[in-house]
């Protein structure tokens, strides 16, 4: 150690001051980033959604006018989209099929990350590999391609679930329009949904079941836990961390999610992606779109940030 | 300790094989525990009792012989079935789980009433003194304390069969002569019947009442520590447990009261026959302890050596010492340093006799 860093090292400072310069610009060079492109942009989103479309551009917030210095916040697009029912239910309709793709990841996904990290050394790179493949070709080009897979006449996945009656089964859920037809309906988006998100799932929980002790597993038997109970009171609750992270790398995205309702969803599966994009660019009024944007933010953010808070409080005890 | 020797062993293992693939981790053992014995496996790496305590516990199926616990076949329950309970060497403590939660995990399982679960986990806790830490996570802890709750919860049970697996391994050398103590008297304590494997031969020769020396799938010798020690039955044992000086000779005089055995170095006499040995091959151990060390030549002609003092390791208690004898091979020799300065003893470069009594070697035949 240097003799210098030792002087200094005296005083009761912040503790990342006392970091060498190097650390401290690897750490801050992904903050300055954020900051630069996530929260100023946000910033001026939320400016934006405080103001009215004023013919083609945007109106300021301050304004001086006959020796008056007006600062108006404009609150009728947050009126707007309160009042309106159609934000309220593509709201809701983002966050359930947000949730119930995270689910479905989570129930395909924790078998098949478990006897992943079950597998001998020699298979596992492979296997993680064939996870990762899908990134190898175009993201559109896959969910496109489902187009083709699902139809009841030429693709062999919709032909497949004729064969097994598959189709009447989800006509009476509702989940597609009629018998025959998977296209454009709930069923084809969540399908859409579960396939892309599937990795962002696995990689977090292969992560933390590839770390798991096995002796543990053998105490929970040795001490009378059935192979269940042992998979229930120990596996889950210390791979709790993975399922957390795939959870929200799955849901988050998945809100926001406009490509694959576009190409796979219905008539009756308006997202609030969809709703954005037309608030910007057909109806271009930019500031009811920030104010969606906004609300958009705040309904993923508050509660994580409660959820996390309350884990953080968990880990402390 | 007779009662191994009937039919009312507690724990029986008879003619239990292991074998994976090609390889037999244990081959054909049996052994015979008697109700509050606390027995252990001592062996290297890979000599096969760690297989064989798994066998215990339920982890291992045995490729062939029976396990029988109080007349209870355990061949087909599966672990959670089985009243053993196993301390593992990691401990393989729930990282998620509380101390206090820890020591219940088991009770839990057995679905007993609130009530009972909580005065039986206090109880464990007071027993291996750790009330205040119930609360804590496991990581919270150091090794020790780590190590004592491993041994509450698996007490908690009360099973009839506790298994250690090197039980003190993880522990810093200090830590466990203390603990070894502690460790014997919650056992006695409880009255459970133990088995413990360890490759640590100062652990298993403090803590175990019997010790079954294994090697290669089977055991060597069965028998106390002083047994083992003592009078060794192989070459192996001798050569496995402490330190042991071997010298092979042949038997040129054995009369029932006495044996002579020449070696290369010297002629041993030992106080005892070797019934039908006459002219045989055999190997003569003498502990390092049981050697003296004199600068004027030793009365008779037996027993005694001639030595060149060429190493000394100095161990605080004794010092011992590399002789070469005229040979060329090397006689280990330990020698008590009952005074300070060690005036008088022998140094480096000094010719020295070395001798011992005709009642301190084994002669080992196989």
């Amino acid at each position: 150690m240097k003799p210098a860093l030792v002087e200094g090292g005296a005083g009761e400072r912040p503790r990342w001051r006392g970091l060498p310069g190097g650390r401290r610009l690897v750490i801050g060079m992904p903050y300055l980033w954020l900051l630069l492109f996530f929260l100023l942009p946000f910033l001026i989103v939320l400016r934006i959604s405080f103001a009215e479309m004023d013919g083609a551009t945007i109106s300021n917030l301050v304004s001086f006018a006959d020796q008056d210095l007006v600062f108006r916040l404009k609150l009728g697009n947050y009126a707007t989209i309160f009042q309106d029912d159609i934000y309220w239910s593509a709201y809701g309709r983002s966050l359930m099929y947000a949730g119930v793709t995270t689910v479905f990841c989570l129930l395909i996904g924790y078998p098949f990350a478990y006897f992943m990290a079950r597998a001998s050394a020699a298979v596992q790179p492979l296997l993680l590999m064939a996870v990762m493949l899908p990134f190898w070709t175009s993201f559109l080009l896959r969910v496109y391609a489902w187009k083709g897979l699902l139809d009841a006449q030429t693709g062999w996945v919709g032909r497949l679930l004729i064969h097994l009656h598959a189709d009447h089964l989800l006509l009476a859920l509702g989940l597609i329009p009629s018998a025959g037809e998977f296209m454009y309906s709930p069923f084809s988006l969540v399908l859409g949904m579960v396939y892309t998100y599937l990795p962002f799932m696995l990689l977090p929980l292969y992560a933390t079941l590839a770390k798991l002790d096995l002796n543990l597993l053998e105490a929970a038997q040795d001490l009378g836990a059935t192979p269940w109970q042992a998979f229930w009171r120990v596996t889950v609750p210390i791979s709790r961390s993975g399922i957390i992270a795939g959870s929200m790398l799955v849901f988050i995205p998945c809100v926001g999610e406009y490509v694959i309702p576009e190409l796979l969803g219905g008539p009756e599966t308006l997202m609030i992606g969809r709703v954005l994009w037309d608030e910007f660019f057909s109806n271009n009024d930019w500031p009811l779109a920030s104010g969606v944007a906004v609300i958009m933010v705040l309904l993923i953010i508050v509660p994580l940030a409660i959820f996390n808070n309350s884990q953080a409080k968990v880990a402390r005890a | 300790m007779n009662a191994t020797k009937t039919g009312s062993a507690f724990l029986r293992i008879e003619s239990v094989s292991k074998s994976f693939g090609d390889f037999k981790a244990v081959d054909q053992v049996s052994l015979d525990v008697a109700r509050g014995e606390i027995f252990a496996l001592l062996g290297s790496s890979g000599c096969g009792k760690s297989t064989l305590l798994r066998m215990l516990a339920g982890f291992e199926r045995p490729s062939g012989g029976r396990i029988v616990l109080d007349g209870v076949d355990l061949a087909g329950l599966p672990p959670y079935e089985r009243p053993v309970n196993m301390m593992f060497q990691s401990y393989a403590l729930f990282p998620h789980l509380s101390v206090w939660d820890n020591v219940a995990f088991g009770l839990r399982r057995d679905k007993l009433p609130k009530a009972e679960i909580a005065s039986r986990v206090d109880d464990m806790l007071r027993m291996v003194q750790l009330t205040p830490y119930a609360r804590r996570k496991p990581h919270q802890l150091s090794g020790g304390q780590q190590q004592r709750v491993a041994l509450a919860r698996s007490l908690a049970k009360r099973p009839q069969l506790l298994l250690l697996d090197e039980p003190l391994g993880a522990l810093d050398r200090k830590l466990r002569e203390d603990t070894q103590i502690e460790l014997v008297n919650i056992i006695q304590q409880v009255g459970v019947t133990c088995v413990m494997v360890t490759h640590d031969q100062e652990e298993a020769m403090t803590m175990a009442s019997r010790i079954a020396v294994m090697s290669q799938g089977r055991f060597l010798q069965v028998g106390s520590p002083a047994d083992i020690y003592e009078s060794p039955a192989t070459r192996f044992v001798a050569d496995f447990i402490g330190n042991v000086n071997l010298m092979e000779g042949r038997v040129v005089v054995d009369e029932a009261d006495h044996a002579e055995i020449e070696c290369e170095d010297v002629v041993h006499r030992v106080d005892h026959g070797i019934t039908g040995y006459q002219g045989q091959e055999v190997a003569v151990a003498v502990r390092p302890e049981k050697i003296h060390l004199s600068a004027e030549p030793p009365e008779g002609e037996r027993n005694r050596v001639r030595g060149l003092v060429r190493a000394m390791s100095y161990f605080g208690g004794y010092t011992l010492y590399h002789l070469e004898l005229p040979s060329g091979a090397t006689l280990k020799v330990n020698v008590e340093n009952d005074t300070r300065q060690r005036e008088g003893a022998p140094v480096q470069g000094d010719l020295v006799w070395a001798h011992w009594l005709p009642t301190s070697q084994v002669v080992l035949k196989s």
